[in-house]
């Protein structure tokens, strides 16, 4: 048995036949090939397969690929414009926001979601809002620099 | 004529090289390999502690959909051997550890039998239809317990202690006689679970043309892995290509030689098909090595002033059910580290390596060393509080003086280089001690609790000399400078996140002149990278590097030859500076590196007895170890009516010796405090008697989330090693090493006005909550 999805994921349009227990982190994964978006602990609690479902940060180990039928999806492969990194990106780089890089695009998913919500978060905001993100490497305090940095860039792109 | 001078890159704070395919998520880790034709591994594990298998059924997955091979320990015979222990520890018992376990499983997670099959859904529906009738036995939990006989966990060796490392040093009955203050403490290092964020998984594929099994792992030790499966596999060397992808964290768990690893190298072979593991998460928290766990029973002789006279320790290493691959030598680094950075004369340990119905204990993040460092940091403060003199005070008191180095410990190591009270004044002073602890006197006066913990650490890094390494302690690196003009290093050290792609092009940008981008720093393939170690033990620097160092001397002096030859002129008097070799003392003399790498490979104009080319291979083999060291203070706030204790406050001075990228210096260390602070406060892997873990799921097991830390404050202090070129200690460890009893001795310290002298780690809520309760 299989059912009909139709998705917007990265900005192109997909319609594809599944099996209706597929999760969308396996969809994305093994079925489009996007394996930027990772599988850390199968169970929404380690944020490693964060994606954004209409800009919002979704953990895809737990949510059928059906339910996102209709949907508009943003992996990490979709959030640079060609060449030209996302804000976020720039800050994770410049401020060392990451170590091993496997918990770096649900964490940047995350804080895109944060981002959208407030455009001026200060510390205590970023890391509440990062909460459901495990990162092993970094204790976190590169990460919550990152975002600000991200922040300022993006309300000074803005004016 | 004035040259422009090139910034140095060594020392400068460098964005990382290996960072836009991580932010684009444009990187491989094993999971996100496709190999063509690939079937999935799933492996069913022991539900039981321990018991006997008594059958197996495996008819039901074999009929599964799917299903393309189901195998058992008894299939494996004389097809796949135990898998390693690395050590040269004397009479050490080695049961047998098969990948597979055969007649009787012995930990939670034992595995029994491995499914194949089209998807990897098919192979874990599959595992649900195997049927295994156990004979459940009573396990044993307990440590102490086991210690003293208890049920066997290896009948076949007649007790449960694997090994005993008795250590003496100086005169301990002279020392603890008469002596004036002398305090007993039992302190528990509890067991942690690594966690890295990637699980480990490993994937194979054969290679029938050219009879070569390709195993992609995990891992942090790429060679080692190579060697031990052609031994495990039955195969040549020559036939094993092991290939560490990107790896997602490894803070040790992936420092190891894994069933899987060998399982599914072996089937791929067998079946003829690419076959994949990845471990589930419960998978990560059963079946992956455990750190820590290590009971110590301490004594300690002091004088009044707080001067340390002797020590006496009983160490009780819990080693799970079998040894992985460096399960019992990591407790004998806690022997060696016992001293820390005082003048201890007179010790005495008794080590003993017990096996008990767990998950086995390996290296995790210090590996040894964190065990040591609590205990003597704990000890301090035990004596600071039963003198009265101040904790700063008795450590200036008994550290090893400047003039000293290199300094022998009573435990036979030789401090390289060391400047202990340096660290500490400087410490003081940035987190401006007084005040805090002025601080503290008016709240206490007010009824809150405040705690000030201090710690003073050195930790034994760049391991190490191969004659104190179970398995060889050199690194090797090859540097080939491509014909036009950029340069490629295949280094040993396999990085799972410490950006060495970064770290060592800065140090051939400074050693030849070239660019950055001209550099490409390879890792991680063993038919690319011709041998290596791994990185572990903040070894990747001191020793990779090393390695590293004395590739780009030999280039330099083939430079030097062929310019020399070039100008006409002496090889002795070139000099290699920012990408140009000049004749000393004739200005305008001069050919830029770009020329002699031309030179080297056109080949029709080389001096006498110059070979064509510019290539290196070196091996390093470091003269001792590096002892990177420093002090940490951190402050704890408790909340007097829940007991809830929050770290407000955390400044550090480290001395890694030279930094190569501060950036990426303090981000090891921001990590490494944190793990120390998940050890403090939060996390521990719990076993009920019936040896279930029940810590088994990231709901049970607290690693920290981004509100549970606060951010750091990070100084420095730089005292290179002369056991490198480089002068680097290596900073992978020193976070975790200094940070455990640092955030103990503050919340301690919060606490000891009411009587408390000690708390085992976690120090969760309800801990506090009952010493207070109790103090009312």
């Amino acid at each position: 048995m299989t059912t009909s999805i139709s998705v917007t994921v990265n900005g192109r349009d997909r319609t594809d036949q599944i099996d209706p227990r597929l999760l969308l982190v396996h969809y994305l994964r093994d079925v489009l090939d996007l394996t930027g978006t990772h599988v850390g602990c199968e169970t929404s609690l380690c944020g490693a397969c964060t994606v954004l479902v209409d800009g919002k940060a979704v953990k895809a180990c737990t949510l059928l690929a059906a339910q996102a039928d209709g949907c508009e999806i943003t992996t990490i492969e979709g959030l640079a414009e060609g060449e030209e990194l996302h804000p976020l990106q720039e800050a994770f780089w410049e401020e060392h926001g990451r170590q091993c890089g496997f918990c770096t695009p649900g964490m940047i998913l995350a804080a895109h979601q944060l981002l959208s919500d407030d455009p001026d978060p200060g510390e205590a905001e970023i890391r509440h809002a990062l909460e459901g993100n495990l990162c092993r490497c970094t204790g976190y305090h590169n990460i919550v620099r990152a975002v600000r940095r991200a922040a300022v860039a993006m309300a000074a792109a803005a004016e | 004529m004035a040259t422009p001078t090139m910034p140095k890159q060594i020392g400068a704070r460098v964005r990382r090289k290996e960072d836009p395919r991580l932010i684009t998520g444009s990187s491989t880790y094993t999971d996100d390999l496709k190999l063509r034709g690939a079937v999935h591994c799933a492996l069913l594990r022991s539900p039981h502690a321990r018991a006997r298998v008594l059958s197996i059924d495996t008819s039901g997955a074999e009929e599964t959909d799917g299903v393309v091979a189901v195998v058992t320990g008894r299939d494996l015979e004389g097809e796949v051997g135990g898998l390693p222990v690395a050590h040269k520890i004397e009479g050490l018992l080695e049961p047998p550890h098969l990948p597979l376990a055969v007649d009787e499983v012995r930990y939670v997670g034992d595995a029994v039998a491995a499914v194949v099959a089209e998807t990897a859904f098919a192979a874990r529906d599959a595992l649900e239809r195997i049927e295994v009738e156990y004979e459940e036995l009573d396990p044993v939990v307990d440590v102490e317990a086991a210690a003293e006989g208890g049920p066997l966990v290896h009948e076949d060796l007649g007790t449960n202690v694997a090994f005993e490392f008795p250590f003496e040093a100086g005169d301990v009955e002279t020392a603890f006689r008469d002596a004036p203050v002398v305090i007993r403490q039992r302190l528990m290092n509890q067991r942690q679970i690594p966690f890295a964020v990637e699980p480990r998984a490993v994937a194979a594929r054969w290679d029938r043309g050219h009879r070569k099994l390709e195993v992609w792992s995990t891992t942090q030790i790429p060679h080692l892995l190579r060697a031990q499966l052609s031994l495990i596999l039955g195969m040549p060397e020559h036939s094993v290509r092991v290939v560490a992808p990107e790896v997602g964290g490894g803070f040790g768990s992936k420092l190891n030689v894994y069933a899987e690893e060998a399982l599914v190298g072996h089937l791929a072979r067998a079946l003829g098909r690419p076959v994949k593991w990845t471990a589930t998460r419960t998978e990560g928290f059963q079946a992956t090595i455990h750190g820590r766990d290590q009971l110590a029973e301490v004594e300690v002789a002091a004088e009044e002033d707080g001067t340390l006279r002797g020590m006496k320790v009983r160490l009780l290493q819990d080693l799970g059910a079998y040894h992985q691959l460096l399960t019992p030598v990591i407790p004998t680094l806690t022997v060696l580290m016992l001293p820390g950075v005082y003048r201890l004369r007179n010790l005495r340990v008794d080590l003993k390596g017990v096996f008990t119905n767990k998950t086995p204990t390996d290296a995790y993040r210090g590996a040894g060393r964190p065990e040591a460092t609590y205990i003597i940091e704990r000890v301090v403060d035990m004596v600071s509080d039963e003198t009265g003199v101040d904790p700063a005070e008795v450590r200036r008191r008994n550290f090893i003086p400047d003039d000293a180095f290199p300094a022998e410990t009573c435990t036979g190591l030789s401090y390289d280089s060391g400047g202990y009270g340096a660290a500490l004044d400087a410490l003081l002073e940035a987190a401006d001690y007084e005040g805090l602890r002025r601080e503290q006197a008016g709240k206490r006066e007010r009824g809150e609790l405040m705690g000030i913990g201090l710690s003073t650490y050195v930790e034994i890094c760049g391991l190490g000399p191969s004659a104190a390494m179970p398995a060889g302690g050199w690194e090797a690196c090859t540097v080939e400078v491509r014909r036009t003009g950029n340069v490629v290093v295949k280094t040993g050290v396999s990085p799972h996140g410490q950006g060495e792609e970064t770290t060592f092009a800065q140090i051939v940008a400074d050693a030849l002149g070239v660019s950055m981008d001209a550099v490409e720093i390879a890792h991680g393939d063993t038919d690319y990278v011709p041998e290596g170690i791994g990185t572990f033990g903040s070894r990747a620097q001191a020793v990779g590097g090393a390695a590293l160092s004395l590739c780009l001397e030999d280039l330099r002096e083939k430079s030097r030859k062929i310019a020399g030859h070039l100008l006409e002129a002496d090889p002795e008097d070139v000099e290699f500076e920012e990408g140009e070799l000049r004749i000393r003392g004739a200005p305008g003399r001069s050919v830029g590196f770009g020329d002699v790498v031309g030179a080297a490979y056109m080949a029709d104009d080389l001096p006498e007895g110059v070979e064509p080319g510019l290539a290196a291979t070196r091996f390093f083999e470091p003269p001792n170890f590096t002892f990177p060291f420093g002090a940490h203070l951190c402050v704890v706030d408790v909340d007097p009516d829940t007991g809830e204790p929050s770290l407000r406050k955390y400044v550090a001075v480290d001395d890694c010796g030279t930094v190569i990228n501060p950036m990426i210096v303090d981000g090891q260390l921001h990590g490494g405090i944190a793990q120390a602070v998940a050890q403090a406060l939060y996390e521990e892997a719990v076993y009920d008697e019936s040896g279930q873990l029940v810590t088994g799921s990231l709901m049970d097991y607290p690693v920290p989330k981004s509100t549970y830390l606060p951010s750091y404050e990070l100084h420095r202090t730089t005292t290179p090693t002369p056991v490198n070129p480089l002068g680097a200690k290596g900073v992978g460890e020193a976070g975790t090493i200094g940070g455990t009893p640092c955030v103990m001795n503050a919340v301690i310290d919060a606490v000891s006005h009411l009587g408390v002298r000690h708390l085992d780690m976690p120090a969760r809520p309800e801990k506090l909550w009952r010493v207070l309760a109790e103090s009312r």
